[in-house]
């Protein structure tokens, strides 16, 4: 079993508030991410969690509050920096590239990994071509890790929904990043293709040691697979803890289950 | 039953990315560039049939090679990047233009600073290269709306470069070095003493710059900046967040497309028609790219070659087959005859196959690998 070795905080996220208008997606929101931990954010429908994630990966600007990415304190940042930072994300309705095949929308994700410029992709020539060789062979691993070999040079748009969950979670691996935010990467599935890709997501936890932060409405799930839980209702963090600590929280339950008045 | 890949292994990945992996395309391909390079014009120089007369080459062969490379060029923009443009026939005037400026020399007087910028005429090759950079420079300009503005309004915006460089070549005498009629000659053809005038010399000519840079397109596109274009164009957001800079990846796309339009319009005006006029890139040029491309294969470069085929010799077989069937029709039913195919069609393509005939090829391909077994 993989336990977080350090206590390094890789992100932190300080009283951050967000409003739309009169709305207050978030107020006051607090938490932490550790290094190489597994992250959970739930709570019920809209709670915020989606806010959080795209606060943090510069989607939106928050109203107050601060962010703290590797030591490094932000307030705004364009989504290209955070990539460039090394933070990757999965989309809760797929964000795929529909025209392109599978290969090519992981490919895509090595974009910031590639030295050569336009005139030596011009030419394909040489040192670009043997770059570009070195790219395919670190998304076949890729391929091959999520077991989607078959379906590599088909569009995209063709794939069943499972599949392109998969192949989102490629592209977003292709990054090599240093922390994964997944937004809900089990909505819509079975039972079956929801045990792969736990699977899967615990096998990138510890064969990349890459950090991941996932919104997940399947509790069973969320439980066995993370290491801490932060809970949002309406915009505010309402508990933090284990899983277990969690699940015994009166406050979650109430706010699942709701309470008499 | 010949279209099968069975026993072709590959054992890199190099092989696997070709740009034609299987190797029946491959030989189709050789025989295909074998004919265009050494057939035709074998043909052409003895005068054998279909080449009795200079026709085949001058009004057909060599306005497609021209167009088609233009096609190649909308087709990045339009086709891989996903920004609409009608302003391509304006890039091929730009190139054209430029061209011929550097090509007879250019003199800028600036008498209030006291002083005149003066270029020597340069050779006709340099010439070409640097009207594709004059385009690509101006493309770039024109391409910085793009990072606001979407769809038709970008649409519009291109359309301004259009009217503008139509209103501008027409109006200013400097770009036409003060001819009195408004038409410009091109300089002779000289390639490093190699002077090109025969038809058929100006064939390989222009073979030559469209295989070139149809090979160099082709290298763009299945690369890594030919991933960030279609990325921008299937869903920008996404592709913001794997790191692709829409700033960068569209003022490429930009700057590439117009630099082979560019080029294409050069060749149109020197090596096509010799002298020209403004109206030789109107609107219309623009429109008919943007029709080749769309017919042709958006996102596909063998489409763009399908596509200005189809576009040139749809009107020359209306001309000559109802004549040849017995069926003699006046020039204008066949005009509107020639609206009507290409609208329906425009529209059929678009709601059936938004790919084209390359991908009806493409699709025909698969078919024919299996068959003739369904699957």
């Amino acid at each position: 079993m993989r336990a977080p070795d350090t206590n390094d905080i890789l992100l932190e996220v300080e009283r951050v508030v967000l409003s739309f208008g009169g709305v207050k997606a978030l107020r006051d929101v607090s938490f932490n991410i550790r290094k190489g931990e597994i992250r959970a954010i739930i709570g019920p429908n809209g709670a915020g969690k989606t806010s959080m994630l795209n606060v943090i990966n510069g989607f939106y600007r928050p109203n107050h509050g601060a962010i703290t990415f590797k030591g490094r304190t932000r307030a705004k940042m364009q989504p290209f920096e955070a990539a460039r930072g090394g933070i990757a994300r999965t989309f809760q309705n797929v964000a795929l590239f529909k025209g392109m095949s599978a290969l090519d929308n992981i490919m895509a994700g090595r974009t910031l990994k590639v030295r050569r410029g336009l005139l030596w992709q011009v030419l394909r020539l040489g040192p670009a071509l043997a770059e570009e060789v070195e790219h395919r062979r670190k998304v076949e691993e890729i391929i091959d890790f999520l077991e989607i070999e078959t379906i590599r040079k088909v569009p995209v748009g063709r794939l069943p929904y499972g599949l392109q969950k998969r192949v989102e979670l490629g592209r977003a691996l292709a990054m090599e990043p240093d922390l994964l935010l997944l937004d809900e990467p089990m909505a819509g599935m079975n039972l079956e293709e929801k045990e792969d890709m736990s699977r899967f997501i615990i096998d990138v936890n510890n064969h990349y040691g890459t950090t991941i932060a996932l919104i997940e409405h399947d509790m069973a799930v969320v439980m066995d697979l993370s290491d801490r839980v932060a809970v949002l209702d309406h915009g505010v963090k309402i508990a933090d803890g284990t899983p277990d600590e969690v699940k015994r929280s009166q406050v979650v339950i109430d706010a699942y289950l709701g309470v008499a008045h | 039953m010949l279209y099968r890949e069975a026993g072709q292994f590959k054992t890199t990945y190099a092989e696997d990315m070709a740009i034609f992996p299987i190797r029946q395309d491959r030989i189709a391909l050789a025989i295909l560039v074998g004919i265009a390079f050494i057939g035709v014009p074998l043909l052409a120089t003895f005068h054998v049939w279909p080449f009795g007369s200079d026709y085949l080459l001058w009004a057909i062969l060599l306005p497609f090679l021209i167009l088609a490379l233009a096609a190649i060029g909308t087709n990045i923009l339009v086709g891989y990047c996903g920004q609409i443009s009608l302003g391509s026939g304006a890039f091929m005037a730009i190139g054209a233009y430029s061209a011929y400026k550097l090509a007879t020399g250019v003199h800028i007087p600036l008498a209030s600073l006291g002083f005149a910028i003066a270029i020597p005429p340069l050779p006709v090759l340099a010439s070409i290269l640097l009207g594709g950079l004059m385009s690509a420079g101006v493309g770039i300009l024109f391409g910085i709306p793009s990072l606001r503005i979407k769809g038709l309004y970008l649409a519009v915006a291109t359309l301004a470069a259009q009217f503008f460089f139509d209103w501008a070549f027409l109006r200013l005498p400097w770009f036409t070095n003060y001819a009195p009629s408004g038409s410009v000659n091109a300089p002779e053809l000289d390639f490093f003493g190699v002077v090109v005038r025969t038809p058929v010399e100006r064939y390989l000519l222009c073979l030559l710059f469209v295989t070139v840079l149809a090979v160099l397109a082709k290298n763009l596109v299945r690369g890594n900046l030919g991933r960030q274009w279609m990325a921008i164009r299937d869903m920008d957001i996404a592709a913001e967040l794997i790191g692709i800079r829409p700033l960068y990846a569209k003022l490429t796309a930009f700057a590439v497309s117009s630099f082979i339009i560019g080029v294409a319009g050069a060749l149109w005006g020197f090596v096509y028609l010799g002298s020209w006029e403004p109206l030789a890139f109107s609107i219309e040029r623009s429109l008919d790219l943007l029709f080749m491309v769309i017919i042709g294969g958006l996102g596909s470069i063998m489409g763009s070659f399908i596509g200005a085929a189809f576009i040139l010799i749809v009107p020359i077989l209306l001309n000559v087959l109802p004549t040849e069937l017995g069926l003699p029709l006046s020039t204008q039913t066949i005009t509107h005859l020639q609206f009507i195919i290409f609208g329906s069609l425009i529209c059929y393509l678009l709601i059936k196959e938004p790919h084209g005939f390359a991908r009806l090829i493409s699709i025909g391909k698969e078919k024919l690998r299996l068959w003739p077994f369904p699957y």
